[in-house]
């Protein structure tokens, strides 16, 4: 009696939601794996049975053909260049910004802290149509100031290198104040005495911070910096609101890519093929970075 | 015990410190302002020509503007389009919130059959990116006649949000005390009554973060919207913010498009703000435990 309630009661508490989640979850993704391998697209949706197509999607994306115009190499390198470099910028800023708050004796720290964290607060869709509109060639924000300053701004989008500079100061700004956060909460937990001590003993501001401080951070960094990087490999709304894909699709990224195959092109089946793709790189990437953490800990 | 040497160091430093964060803060603040700026502002030119970060003549029009005509949609007023917004968002929070915390207490507290497949399955789950579900979804729920309809949204919201709902939760639920409960169950309660009265209350920072989260992904969510309404009548305000930019809104001006961006965006950033704290270590704290 005693064991059966025991193994009852959990999936009074799990089923509902294990129900709703076998359909609106797990069905579609599966579904969608096997759309992977079928030519599945907009003229199939009324009743035509779409064809097996083995992994003719697949070779299309990754290169076997040039059918779908699009260079997979290309879109993972920048997708890559776009995260990391996205990352160094949170990082050093979120930590740096944390330091100087963290400084004894500085006044005014609180209006600051609430200034810098604004950016967060804000709902990354609006914060992406509205840095769309700041970087506008004639009436942006950027461009006005840059007029102001006697400087004739630049056509942003024109060119994969002023559009580069856009998206990531637009993913800089939502980004940063996330691990500012993250840092001082993880300031807090760290005994000043540390500080102190390596003070007393000679050490100078960047050795006290790169052997004293940093090293205590590293086991709330870590896990920050681990999410970050899938959410910035999957920025989506920056990249499609702001980027657009301009120039000519050099500043699409996978997901964004992905996307256009569902609207506007209505090629369900190759874009259920992109998306596994992804899966299949984050998954990658996310045993790795387990890996490397436990590494780390283990050490 | 601090020399005069240390002194100017200290002051050099401080000095420092005080421009970097000055720096910062403009960083952040400008685009804010610029937005702000422009809604307050009278002017009647469609775009601005020139950098205003206070309005030159406050007024509430444009605000007046989008309340009065949200899209050009004829009879689409702007009562509708929030309502549906608060249904989807709403809708979404809940069924985090309600399915969400029942699942993420059985993982945290019971051991079952399947247990470690299902945290597992989660993690996995969440690493699909939202667009894999997208084609899959747009084709069934368009073969259920579902896809138009706020009803077919929110099921496709639920999709994306539930694994991380129940995934957030169960970090939340590992941090109560398990002793409570034992006492309560001491005291006769049964395991519903234990879970509503006790593990609940004690649980609410991390159910205040998973509602707000469930419900900002659909208050603000546009892809999937866009993507597969098509009758005005049940279009949302953020589909009315992307009706105003780009290819579409050429003819709104930007103090409109302002307006809505700040009526869009308040409520959900002073609820960030004020639950700060509790998302920050929430997110931290469910990631390092795995």
């Amino acid at each position: 009696m005693k064991t059966r309630r025991a193994s009852l009661l959990p999936m009074a508490f799990i089923g509902p939601a294990a129900l709703v989640m076998a359909a609106v979850t797990l069905y579609p993704i599966l579904y969608g794996i096997g759309m992977a391998f079928t030519d599945f697209s907009v003229r199939n949706l009324r009743h035509q049975d779409p064809h097996f197509v083995g992994l003719a999607n697949f070779w299309a994306i990754l290169g076997g053909s040039d059918a779908l115009g699009i260079s997979f190499p290309r879109i993972l390198g920048f997708n890559l260049l776009w995260t990391v470099v996205n990352l160094a910028f949170h990082v050093s800023l979120g930590v740096g910004l944390a330091m100087l708050l963290d400084r004894p004796g500085l006044r005014g720290s609180r209006l600051y802290r609430a200034a810098l964290i604004l950016p967060w607060a804000v709902p990354t869709y609006v914060t992406s149509l509205t840095w769309r509109n700041m970087f506008d060639a004639q009436s942006g924000a950027v461009n006005l100031l840059l007029a102001s300053w006697g400087i004739q701004g630049p056509d942003w989008f024109a060119h994969f290198g002023t559009a580069f500079a856009a998206v990531l100061t637009t993913n800089i700004w939502l980004g940063f104040p996330f691990m500012m956060m993250v840092t001082s909460a993880g300031l807090k937990a760290i005994p000043r005495e540390t500080q102190e001590a390596a003070a007393l003993d000679g050490a100078s501001a960047w050795q006290r911070f790169r052997h004293v401080t940093l090293p205590q951070l590293r086991p709330t960094l870590v896990p920050a910096i681990l999410m970050g990087f899938i959410w910035t490999f999957n920025q989506f709304n920056v990249l499609y609101f702001v980027g657009k894909g301009e120039p000519l699709g050099q500043t699409e990224i996978l997901v964004t890519q992905a996307y256009r195959f569902v609207d506007p092109l209505g090629l369900y089946g190759t874009a259920s093929a992109f998306a596994l793709i992804i899966f299949v790189i984050l998954l990658g990437f996310t045993l790795l970075q387990l890996r490397l953490t436990r590494a780390v800990e283990e050490r | 015990m601090n020399t005069r040497k240390g002194g100017f160091a200290s002051l050099i430093g401080l000095l420092g410190a005080h421009l970097g964060l000055a720096a910062a803060s403009l960083f952040a603040l400008f685009p804010v302002m610029w937005v702000v700026a422009m809604a307050l502002d009278k002017g009647s030119e469609a775009h601005p020509t020139s950098l205003r970060l206070w309005p030159a003549q406050p007024s509430l029009d444009a605000f007046r503007q989008v309340l009065a005509h949200p899209t050009e949609i004829e009879g689409i007023r702007f009562a509708d389009l929030a309502l549906n917004s608060l249904l989807l968002a709403g809708g979404t929070a809940v069924a985090c919130i309600a399915l969400g915390a029942c699942a993420a207490y059985a993982f945290s507290r019971f051991n079952f059959p399947g247990r470690r497949a299902g945290l597992v399955g989660f993690m996995v789950l969440q690493l699909f990116p939202p667009v894999a579900s997208m084609a899959p979804l747009f084709v069934l729920l368009s073969s259920l006649h579902l896809r138009t309809s706020l009803v077919g949204l929110a099921l496709a919201y639920a999709s994306g949000t539930l694994p991380f709902a129940i995934w957030n939760l169960k970090g939340t639920f590992d941090t109560v005390p398990r002793e409570l409960e034992e006492a309560a169950v001491m005291d006769g309660c049964g395991p519903f009554r234990t879970f509503l009265q006790v593990v609940l209350p004690l649980a609410a920072p991390g159910l205040a973060v998973t509602t707000l989260f469930g419900f900002m992904a659909g208050w603000t969510e546009i892809v999937l919207a866009w993507t597969f309404l098509e009758d005005p009548r049940t279009f949302t305000l953020s589909m009315a913010l992307y009706n105003m930019v780009g290819q579409y809104g050429t003819t709104r001006p930007w103090s409109e498009f302002a307006a809505l961006s700040l009526l869009l965006s308040l409520p959900v950033v002073v609820t960030m703000l004020l639950l700060q704290r509790f998302i920050v270590s929430g997110l931290t704290a469910g990631s390092v435990k795995g």
